[in-house]
């Protein structure tokens, strides 16, 4: 199964990795790699997981991501691998 | 492994520059839905398509959510229903229902629109293929997704000018049965030469009889992508541009190319074509005519369009080519008028006339698309018009149709809402001398001397 990217943008504030490694723990979800930069005050991240070991359907993990993310306040997406992949590498 | 800046790119493309995959079209062959009982095969028809395209919403929505980019539209095309009504249908009630069965599988199965109510007559009409187009008006008249077309000549067949004539007429009885929805009905109907049968953009799209009994073909999108690549290259040559539309064309194409397959394989259909068109939206930013504006036109339809667009299309198709594994369908850049904010802004400042937009249907994907014209406008002349249009297709061996929306009650000046991806269209002058005498001829024009290719 492909690797799963989630990218995380928004106003920097305490606890926005802590929180979103909380949920993944929680679901079984295996973090692979994080890079991240902080310009002008706006946090930029991104993380590479694996969830073929979650029991969580897809598309659940996807919404409850978005729904943390508005409680956070930073705008969080959950995306197959494949769709940067594809389009970026030949 | 990817990088942050890649993943960046991606995402704004989709959440700012507008990226998407515009359709997942699911064909569906219906060759054997045929019997001569107009009720077996009304039922034949709706069970093939509801058990085939039961899925094809559902799976739309979960390749949308999984990968983040948006799939506009899912839609089936059918094989063209003249060649599977056979004995079934004596009169053009009995065609109706059939269109009734297409809608009512459409909205069974959750899809937009469905493409196919269609016939095929670039040489000769059958019997049946005219009593289909005859039809065509009330059909349209009595169905929210239904779509109709017409193959009205081709390169190696030459023009039907009969079929020419005839839906000259029915373009315009379309227009009076619809005339309480702006003539909505026309927005439906496509008059094709050269048409393919892999296309899955609507209204065209229909399922050809050299397809297989199903096929999942992919539609992408993506003027807001390109336009913003240009504005990193303003002022540059014509090599750095052509380079960066190419570049881009790829990265778009590879998301449909995506798409494709997975909902291939989810759907366990097999994979057809994707078509490379860059087909814009009514939103602002999704624009084909900003496009061409970006590259230094002052507004499209100035002169240097038609050379705008030859390249746009050009490169679109170098960029697309190597990102897909099949590519079919139409491919190339749309210019609906309608469809398109920076086309209507063109022709509303008098920049863009329907000759110029002949013109540039020369050198791009489709033809005069979405165009409303006066209500008055004779049969006559929108035969004429598709005759014109049929010969550019015919003469240079490419896809050209007509989708002209006489608007009754409507004049020159006037605006026109069609709604949704249809957009809104102000009514555009039509030449006024007349071309009955032409028209009325009667017969063929031959296949012209570069299709004897054997």
């Amino acid at each position: 199964m492909s690797k799963t990217i989630i990218t995380v943008v928004g106003k920097d504030t305490v606890g926005i990795i802590a929180k979103i490694c909380t949920y993944l723990a929680g679901n079984q979800v295996n973090v692979e790699d994080i890079s991240q930069t902080i310009v002008q005050g706006y946090f930029n991240m991104m993380m590479i997981v694996d969830t073929s070991r979650s029991p969580k359907p897809y598309a659940g993990m996807v919404t409850e991501l978005d729904e943390l993310g508005d409680e956070i306040g930073v705008r969080i997406r959950c995306q197959r691998e494949d769709i940067f992949t594809k389009m970026h590498r030949i | 492994m990817i990088n942050i800046l890649e993943v960046n790119e991606t995402n704004k493309m989709i959440e700012q520059e507008k990226l998407d995959v515009r359709t997942i079209t699911l064909g569906i062959s219906l060759l054997d839905c045929c019997d001569a009982d107009l009720d077996a095969l009304n039922r034949n028809i709706y069970d093939k398509i509801t058990r085939l395209a039961k899925d094809l919403v559902s799976t739309g929505r979960e390749i949308e959510l999984e990968y983040g980019i948006p799939i506009v539209n899912k839609r089936i095309s059918v094989t063209p229903i003249a060649l599977v009504v056979g004995r079934a249908c004596r009169s053009p009630e009995d065609f109706v229902t059939v269109a009734e069965t297409l809608d009512r599988a459409a909205r069974d199965t959750g899809v937009n629109f469905i493409g196919g109510y269609s016939a095929i007559v670039s040489k000769g009409m059958t019997p049946t293929d005219e009593a289909l187009i005859r039809s065509i008006p009330a059909a349209l008249a009595s169905t929210e997704r239904v779509c109709s077309s017409v193959n009205i000549g081709s390169t190696k067949t030459g023009i039907n000018m009969d079929a020419v004539k005839l839906m000259g007429a029915i373009v315009r009885e379309t227009a009076e049965a619809t005339k309480e929805k702006n003539s909505l009905g026309c927005a439906k109907l496509v008059v094709f030469c050269n048409a393919p049968d892999d296309n899955p953009f609507m209204a065209g799209a229909f399922h050809g009889i050299s397809e297989a009994d199903a096929v999942v073909n992919v539609g992408v999108s993506g003027p807001g992508v390109i336009k913003h690549a240009l504005e990193g290259v303003r002022g540059a040559n014509f090599e750095v541009l052509c380079e960066t539309v190419k570049r881009t064309a790829f990265k778009v194409t590879r998301a449909g190319q995506l798409v494709a397959q997975e909902a291939s394989e989810r759907l366990g259909i097999p994979f057809g074509i994707v078509d490379l068109s860059l087909a814009p939206t009514p939103s602002v930013g999704d624009s084909v005519a900003g496009i061409l504006e970006e590259m230094g036109l002052e507004s499209a339809g100035a002169p240097g369009t038609t050379a705008a667009l030859a390249l746009l299309n050009d490169q679109v198709k170098k960029g697309g080519i190597m990102a897909s594994s099949f590519v079919g369908g139409l491919s190339g850049a749309f210019i609906p008028v309608s469809e398109d904010q920076g086309m209507i802004d063109a022709v509303n400042r008098g920049a863009l006339t329907l000759e110029k937009l002949e013109a540039m249907t020369c050198v791009c994907s489709v033809g005069l698309d979405m165009i409303a014209i006066p209500g008055d406008t004779p049969a006559s002349t929108i035969s004429g018009i598709i005759a014109d249009e049929a010969a550019i297709g015919m003469i240079n061996n490419k896809t050209t149709a007509v989708r002209l929306i006489p608007v009754i009650g409507k004049d020159v000046g006037d605006d026109v809402e069609f709604g949704g991806l249809l957009g809104h269209a102000p009514v555009q002058q039509v030449n006024g001398f007349g071309c009955a005498d032409f028209i009325n001829r009667g017969g063929r024009i031959p296949a012209p001397i570069h299709s004897f290719k054997n």
